[in-house]
């Protein structure tokens, strides 16, 4: 297999070096972003649950989820567009 | 399996353990028929406890090997899946399963903290971390550090945080060990810690990675079922709807109702508030700092980051990262469910009524340790709210009593609680003998042992980290989550920061690296310790399992002004951070840096 060239490894860092802000910027949304606003959120209810507690303790979770799947699904797309993706 | 994993093991699992499953799930209906017939509790909480320890027992032994690759790091052949579902059971320790839901139980809102903490932390270490300490393909977490900071002070560093925080962790499941068996056996808590030592021993100490890998497996399996199944029978029982997920949001309003009647003054959802349902700046602060120091002492602990090791490539680690928030997710959406029926059952079932009539359970978790208090303060015969104290470490595993279910469902969680707390005890004992025996003695003792020789030093210093970390368990420290948070903060203040610049900033010095570990671990150590033990008075009011909210960026200031003072780091050692960075190819090694 060819290596990379030193300007293909600049392309394929920074396409994931983007991909890492992204979901970093996702994670503190909501992993801090959304609570902040725990306290009014809370006044709105849904099935009951107030809204400031049901995403700290379910709706944040499963965005959690999401975004590892999602971060591994776009990292292998690059991988692959760059060919250095494992057989 | 022999001495290494066969092909058939591995492209079998989901029959094995599906085989597994069913099983369990036999064995369980078969205590519940026994139980009706008659047979005495104790001998259900015997069962329990002896025939699931008996099956790890029995993994771990057929596991045995003497390869290196398997002891360390199973042979990579753990397909991403059930390398979910072992860091899994890896990850959620006692404290997940025994003190989350009693923290939700007694903090409401303010206990969710931990939930998002120990969720969110998963995301840093699949972008950040996981795939590219796969690529290293080494053994340990300090193998990194020695590799990248050129030598052994990194490494050295590296094992004495690892051991720091591991240790402390250790402490904490030995302890939760120590509370189930003796409440299930019958036996003093001092003498429990020991029984449950055994159990934590024979699974790692004969077959290492590979056998506590096999060991987790099987261990989630048996704390999930154990989690789900009273909080969904009693979903169905109150509500008719078996997702106690979705239904307890109704949970939430019946209990809004009770604290109006008993004139509760915080409330359970409310954000934010102090002991008098004020909102509090402090409580505030508190929350953020621990979320956050959760969150990075998540994708710092070794015992965790070392399990990325055992998947066979860099993109099967990604996707197990992503199996292991998912199978982490399952437990922790139920946890505020687990602690809100809780709740209701203990304002329904218990306050208010003769402290006479209460039934046997109330006796018997006084037994355990002045866990639970029941005093008549003012001489009534009546149970009122604040003559009930418990404690947040047995919630969980009283909540089926309470309720009034079979007891069953109690042995049952008991299992769970002690697979919850064997697995973790596992995979730190391993993280912290892995790093005495080969980055201490063999990377800087003796580089020419023998393999043999290596393995049985690895055994022997298995034990013994067993023997202290039970004997000092004995001595109940703390609370178990507390124990547990210190050691995310202190992992969290010296590892973060040198393991992901390592890898993200190429400019990262050796000196940088190292000044940056010792002072933002100093700090962290300073302010839990001085907090603690010494009287000293809280910076910002801020709790000290937060800790590294002061480590943390102290580390990071001092490893980047550091870095840039001194000369950056060689063109061999920046092409070896290229070679870490992409998935394919071969490792550009820094002539001189030892690997294997």
């Amino acid at each position: 297999m060819a290596e990379l060239t030193p300007s293909q490894r600049e392309a394929y860092w920074s396409k994931t070096s983007r991909l890492m802000w992204t979901i970093m910027v996702l994670w503190f949304v909501f992993g801090f972003g959304i609570h902040l606003f725990a306290v009014p959120l809370n006044s709105v209810s849904i099935f009951g649950f107030p809204l400031g507690f049901y995403m700290a303790a379910q709706g944040s979770l499963i965005a959690f989820v999401v975004l590892c799947f999602w971060n591994a699904r776009a990292q292998n797309k690059i991988d692959q567009e760059f060919g250095v993706s494992e057989d | 399996m022999a001495g290494q994993t066969s092909k058939s093991f591995v492209d079998n699992l989901g029959k094995i353990y599906g085989g597994y499953a069913g099983g369990f799930i036999g064995f369980v209906i078969v205590l519940a028929i026994l139980e009706q017939m008659g047979v005495p509790n104790k001998v259900i909480g015997y069962c329990f406890v002896f025939l699931t320890i008996g099956v790890y027992a029995y993994i771990g032994i057929i596991s045995r090997t003497m390869e290196i690759s398997e002891y360390y790091v199973a042979g990579r052949v753990v397909p991403p899946f059930f390398n979910g579902m072992a860091t899994g059971a890896d990850w959620m320790s006692a404290a997940s399963f025994i003190s989350m839901a009693g923290g939700l139980y007694l903090a409401g809102y303010g206990g969710l903290g931990y939930v998002l903490g120990w969720t969110g932390g998963y995301v840093l270490v699949g972008v950040l971390l996981a795939p590219y300490l796969r690529k290293f393909g080494q053994f340990t977490v300090p193998d990194f550090l020695g590799v990248r900071y050129e030598g052994r002070t990194a490494r050295f560093c590296g094992v004495v945080v690892l051991f720091c925080a591991s240790f402390t962790y250790i402490v904490a499941q030995t302890y939760g060990i120590g509370i189930i068996t003796s409440r299930f056996l019958g036996i003093p808590f001092e003498i429990a810690i020991f029984v449950g030592l055994l159990g934590i021993l024979v699974c790692s100490m004969l077959g290492g990675m590979r056998a506590v890998t096999w060991t987790q497996v099987a261990q989630y399996i048996i704390l999930i079922i154990a989690y789900l199944i009273p909080v969904v029978w009693l979903s169905v029982k109150l509500y008719g709807n078996p997702i106690p997920e979705l239904a307890y949001g109704q949970v939430l309003d019946q209990i809004g109702q009770f604290e109006k009647k008993l004139a509760i003054v915080k409330p359970h959802a409310a954000a934010f508030v102090d002991a008098k349902g004020q909102f509090s700046w402090v409580e505030f602060n508190n929350f953020w700092a621990l979320v956050l120091c959760l969150m990075v002492g998540t994708a710092s602990l070794p015992h965790i980051l070392m399990r990325y090791f055992t998947t066979p490539n860099v993109r099967d680690a990604r996707t197990s990262v992503g199996w292991s928030i998912f199978f982490i997710f399952l437990l922790y959406f139920t946890a505020p469910a687990y602690a809100a029926f809780a709740k209701l059952e203990v304002y329904t079932n218990v306050i208010g009524h003769p402290i006479s009539s209460l039934p046997a359970w109330v006796q018997n978790w006084s037994q355990v340790g002045g866990l639970l208090t029941i005093k008549d303060a003012n001489g009534d015969g009546i149970l009122q709210l604040a003559e009930f104290v418990i404690n947040q470490d047995i919630i969980v595993l009283s909540m089926p009593e309470i309720a009034g279910l079979p007891y069953v469902i109690s042995g049952l969680v008991a299992a769970g609680g002690l697979a919850a707390a064997l697995s973790t005890a596992d995979g730190l004992l391993l993280a912290i003998a892995n790093a005495l025996s080969h980055d201490i003695y063999y990377k800087m003792i003796d580089p020419k042992a023998s393999t043999a020789r290596r393995l049985i030093v690895a055994r022997v210093l298995l034990v013994l980290v067993a023997i202290v970390g039970a004997a000092v368990a004995g001595t109940r420290p703390a609370g178990i989550i507390q124990m547990v948070a210190w050691a995310f903060s202190l992992a969290a203040a010296g590892l973060f920061v040198p393991l992901v610049l390592g890898i993200w900033w190429k400019r990262t010095t050796t000196a940088g690296a190292i000044t940056g570990m010792i002072c933002g671990f100093g700090v962290c150590l300073y302010y839990l310790i001085g907090t603690r033990y010494f009287g000293m008075a809280e910076w910002f009011g801020i709790r000290n399992i937060s800790s590294a909210l002061f480590g943390l960026p102290v580390a990071f200031v001092v490893t980047i002004v550091v870095s840039l003072m001194t000369k950056a780091p060689s063109k061999e050692m920046q092409d070896f951070v290229d070679s870490i960075r992409v998935p394919k190819g071969e490792l550009h090694w820094v002539a001189g840096t030892a690997h294997d």
